[in-house]
Order: C-alpha cells, then sequence, then structure tokens
C-alpha cells in the first residue's frame, strides 16, 4: 500500500471539500490510472471532472505534473515517478490555461 | 415566514435572493460555485426546500449540485449522462452528420408530484430523468429517437433540450422546446413523442412551414390550461389552444417579434409577457430601450412597461430561463440579462426595481414562494 500525495486545482477542491492536498492509498505500483481511479472512490464527487467517466480519458483541458515534468500524454499504466511513490513529491493535476 | 426566493444561475457562479412577501427588502447569497457556469437552479414544487443546480465549466465538465436546506449548503449528486442507446449522428452547422455527444444539462424540471423526481433537458439534444432525487440519470430515449432526430441541427447555443413542462394536472402530459428541432409533447410521461410544429413558420428554413427544424427558444403553459401554450420562436410569438397540433403567430404589435423567454399571468391564463430583443445578430432591445411587453388578450395587442427599467443605451439580452413569475396577488416578475442586473417587480410588470447589479452574465432566474 503506498500513498500518494494528489493536489487539485480550487475548484476540485472545493467539490471534493478538501482544504489541502489530497492523500489517496494505492494498493500496488502507484500509475497515473491507479492514483485517479483511488482518488476517484475516494472522493466521487469528482468522477467525470478530470476524465471521461466512461473511456478514462483524461479531459481536453487537464494536465498532469509531478517532478517538473508533464505526465499528461503518457498512458496511464506508466509508473509515476519514485518521488511521487515515496511520498516526497504530489501528483498535481492541473486546469490548463485557456482564454486570455 | 411567507416571502419569496430567486434562484439565478450565471456565467460565474449561483445566487440565492430571499424577500418577505412585500418583495421589497432583498437579501442575496452567492455566489456559490463560484467560477462555475451555473445553467439553470430550480426547486422542487413537492419540497421547495430541495433544489437542483446544473454547471460546467469546459475543464471540469458536468456538475450537478442538490441542496435540501433551501440554497444555503449543498452537495454534489449524479452527473453521469449516458445515452441509453446509440446516438448516431444529427446535423452539424454545415449540413454534415456529426456525431451525437453530451456536453452539459440546460434545464432542470422537478416533478410537480415526487420530491425525488427531477427532467433534465441536455445538449445534444436529450431527456433524462432522476427517480432518486438526481444521484442517478436514465435516458427517455424515445425523444432522442425521433425518427426527425438524424436531420436536427444545432442553434447558435448548440442542440438544446432547454425547455420541459409538466402538466401538474395530468404529469404524464409533457411538452418540449429544442434548438433548432421544434417542440414536442409526450402523452405517456416522455416515454413517445410527437412533433407539434403545424402552423410555424421559419424564414430560415428551405421550406418555411416544415415540421422539424423551428428554433423555438421557449414555452410556457398555464397549469389551468394545459391544453394552450405560448411560445417565443426565434421570430414570432405564438400560441396554440390544441396542444400544439396547431399554432398561431400572435405578435401582433410587438415593436420586434424576436426574443427569449415569454412567461403567463400566474392568476390570468391570457396575460402573457415576453422581452422584445430587436434581432438574433444583435442581441439587444430595439432603440437601447429595456422593456416587457405585456398582452392582456392572449396575444396580438401589447403594452410595453418600462417604468423603473433603463430606457437608453440598454444593449443586453434576456436569456430563455431569465425571467420568471410569482404565484401572488399581485404576481411578481423577476428578470436577468446578460449584462448581470437583476429586476424585479411586484405589481404584475407595471413597475420595475432592480435588485442586484454587475452580477456576472445571467442565464436562468427562477422563484419560489414560501409559506
Amino acid at each position: 500500500m503506498t500513498v500518494v500525495r494528489v493536489a487539485l486545482p480550487s475548484h476540485l477542491r472545493n467539490l471534493a471539500k478538501l482544504t489541502g492536498e489530497a492523500q489517496v492509498e494505492v494498493v500496488g505500483e502507484p500509475t497515473l490510472g491507479a492514483v485517479l481511479e483511488a482518488l476517484e472512490a475516494s472522493h466521487p464527487a469528482l468522477l467525470g471532472t478530470i476524465r471521461d467517466r466512461e473511456t478514462g480519458q483524461r479531459r481536453a483541458f487537464m494536465r498532469f505534473f509531478a517532478c517538473g515534468r508533464d505526465l499528461s500524454l503518457e498512458s496511464l499504466d506508466a509508473p509515476l515517478p519514485g518521488e511521487v511513490a515515496a511520498g516526497s513529491e504530489a501528483l498535481r493535476i492541473v486546469g490548463a490555461i485557456a482564454g486570455g | 415566514m411567507a416571502g419569496v426566493r430567486l434562484l439565478v444561475g450565471t456565467a460565474k457562479g449561483a445566487f440565492v435572493a430571499r424577500a418577505g412577501a412585500d418583495r421589497r427588502e432583498w437579501e442575496i447569497d452567492g455566489p456559490f460555485f463560484g467560477g462555475w457556469q451555473v445553467m439553470h437552479v430550480q426547486g422542487s414544487p413537492v419540497d421547495p426546500d430541495r433544489i437542483w443546480a446544473s454547471q460546467w465549466t469546459d475543464w471540469h465538465g458536468q456538475v450537478i449540485q442538490r441542496s435540501d436546506d433551501g440554497g444555503r449548503t449543498w452537495a454534489p449528486v449524479g452527473n453521469a449522462f449516458t445515452y441509453a442507446s446509440d446516438p448516431g449522428t444529427h446535423l452539424w452547422y454545415d449540413g454534415t452528420p456529426h456525431p451525437w455527444e453530451f456536453a452539459r444539462v440546460w434545464h432542470l424540471a422537478p416533478s410537480p408530484v415526487d420530491r425525488d423526481i427531477v427532467f433534465a433537458g441536455v445538449e445534444d439534444a436529450g431527456l433524462f430523468r432522476s427517480t432518486d432525487g438526481g444521484d442517478t440519470w436514465q435516458e427517455l430515449p424515445g425523444l432522442r429517437e425521433h425518427p426527425t432526430g438524424h436531420d436536427w441541427q444545432p442553434g447558435a447555443g448548440g442542440l438544446c433540450l432547454h425547455t420541459i413542462i409538466i402538466d401538474p394536472g395530468n404529469p404524464q402530459r409533457m411538452y418540449v422546446a429544442i434548438s433548432a428541432a421544434g417542440a414536442f409533447r409526450s402523452d405517456d410521461g416522455g416515454q413517445t413523442w410527437r412533433l407539434v410544429t403545424r402552423g410555424l413558420r421559419s424564414e430560415h428554413l428551405p421550406e418555411p412551414e416544415a415540421t422539424a427544424g423551428h428554433c423555438v427558444h421557449k414555452l410556457a403553459m398555464h397549469p389551468s390550461r394545459p391544453d394552450t401554450v405560448f411560445m417565443q420562436k426565434h421570430w414570432d410569438v405564438c400560441r396554440t389552444d390544441d396542444a400544439g397540433e396547431n399554432w398561431t403567430e400572435v405578435s401582433g404589435d410587438l415593436p420586434s417579434d424576436f426574443g427569449f423567454p415569454v412567461a403567463v399571468h400566474p392568476h390570468q391564463p391570457e396575460t402573457v409577457y415576453v422581452i422584445p430583443i430587436l434581432s438574433d445578430s444583435e442581441h439587444y432591445p430595439p432603440d437601447g430601450a429595456l422593456r416587457v411587453a405585456r398582452s392582456r388578450t392572449g396575444g396580438n395587442t401589447w403594452e410595453l412597461l418600462s417604468k423603473g427599467l433603463p430606457q437608453q443605451h440598454a444593449r443586453t439580452n434576456v436569456l430563455r430561463d431569465a425571467l420568471a413569475v410569482d404565484s401572488l396577488d399581485p404576481c411578481g416578475l423577476y428578470f436577468g440579462t446578460t449584462g448581470g442586473h437583476l429586476f424585479a417587480s411586484s405589481d404584475e410588470g407595471d413597475s420595475w426595481a432592480a435588485i442586484a447589479e454587475h452580477l456576472p452574465r445571467i442565464h436562468s432566474v427562477e422563484v419560489q414562494v414560501l409559506t
């Protein structure tokens, strides 16, 4: 069991009634997909707001960052960086800038 | 305490305004869901403290929230809107086939007889129903599967189901309207639908009197006369007295028959309100004067109500769900503008006052009378 820190944009923190980072428990290797699944299971209000409920695909204006890297285009099965798995870094879910 | 409560949806959140029965002093709460596009906020006629709100953003998609304490606190409910069958395609703006895709919930219609039942009209056009207070949603696919469905084309705002009327005396009887497909009636609780557009004429169609393709902006019905429905169409104000089988234009002496909302007086079924807008490319009132038009004759002859409303430089619009009428006597009227002004009248529209200014763009206004 690994505890992963997840930083959410303010609208999603409000929706999930979080005041800070989410901490989610992941069984097995913490991949992006496993963390999103655990996040949605512990905070069902987030279902559909980060990725499509049916296809699991990331919503167009959402991005996944960690350790200074953009993980948005990586496979859901790809392992997250070691620092995220170790809890020293958060997986950052970010709303893309859109507009002026 | 007896009074009224306004439920206001805006482009950057929802607001709840409360006043006593005299409708003079207003207390405004909000924004709730700040930063979200709130399309519609509507309460249950059975349990007015139960209220639903439809909100979305391009970032996070659709969310529905519910309050069970009159709009003071809210919690998310279900947001899975999955079409019941392969929706196939409708026509895109350029006339080519386009996949049917869920985008957002435009309109919420709580049941007049059951606090757990609420209907949702969505884009791309479909009718959904929840029987558990909004936790889960099931499509009533008979509407989307109408034989004309694959030929429906979106209006400028999208292929949206924006109006749901349920006859409180017979909840099996429903009307809906879709831009730009037309008006539909069901006599079996939404299972099957008839396109009811005979008599409508729209110059934007190759065949102006075609059955499907009319850009209906809003419908309104008086509960005592479920066969009489008033319509604000893209252009033209119309009425039917036979449940949609035949429509007649009643624009009469309006300064413009373009507009979005239409409402019926709660105690006078032949008193109707619209808000004239100059044209479909100039979404503001004629002459820069914001006026509500009232007909006491069921249409054709209209008086323009302007006392207390801005009569110069008013280049603002009033959207289809942004006009509401309360059931007090004399009745109150409320509307919100795209410029963020919320106006109220407590004398059937004779005079008006702004109860809030500089709100975000107002999408919807609903009113509840509390006892």
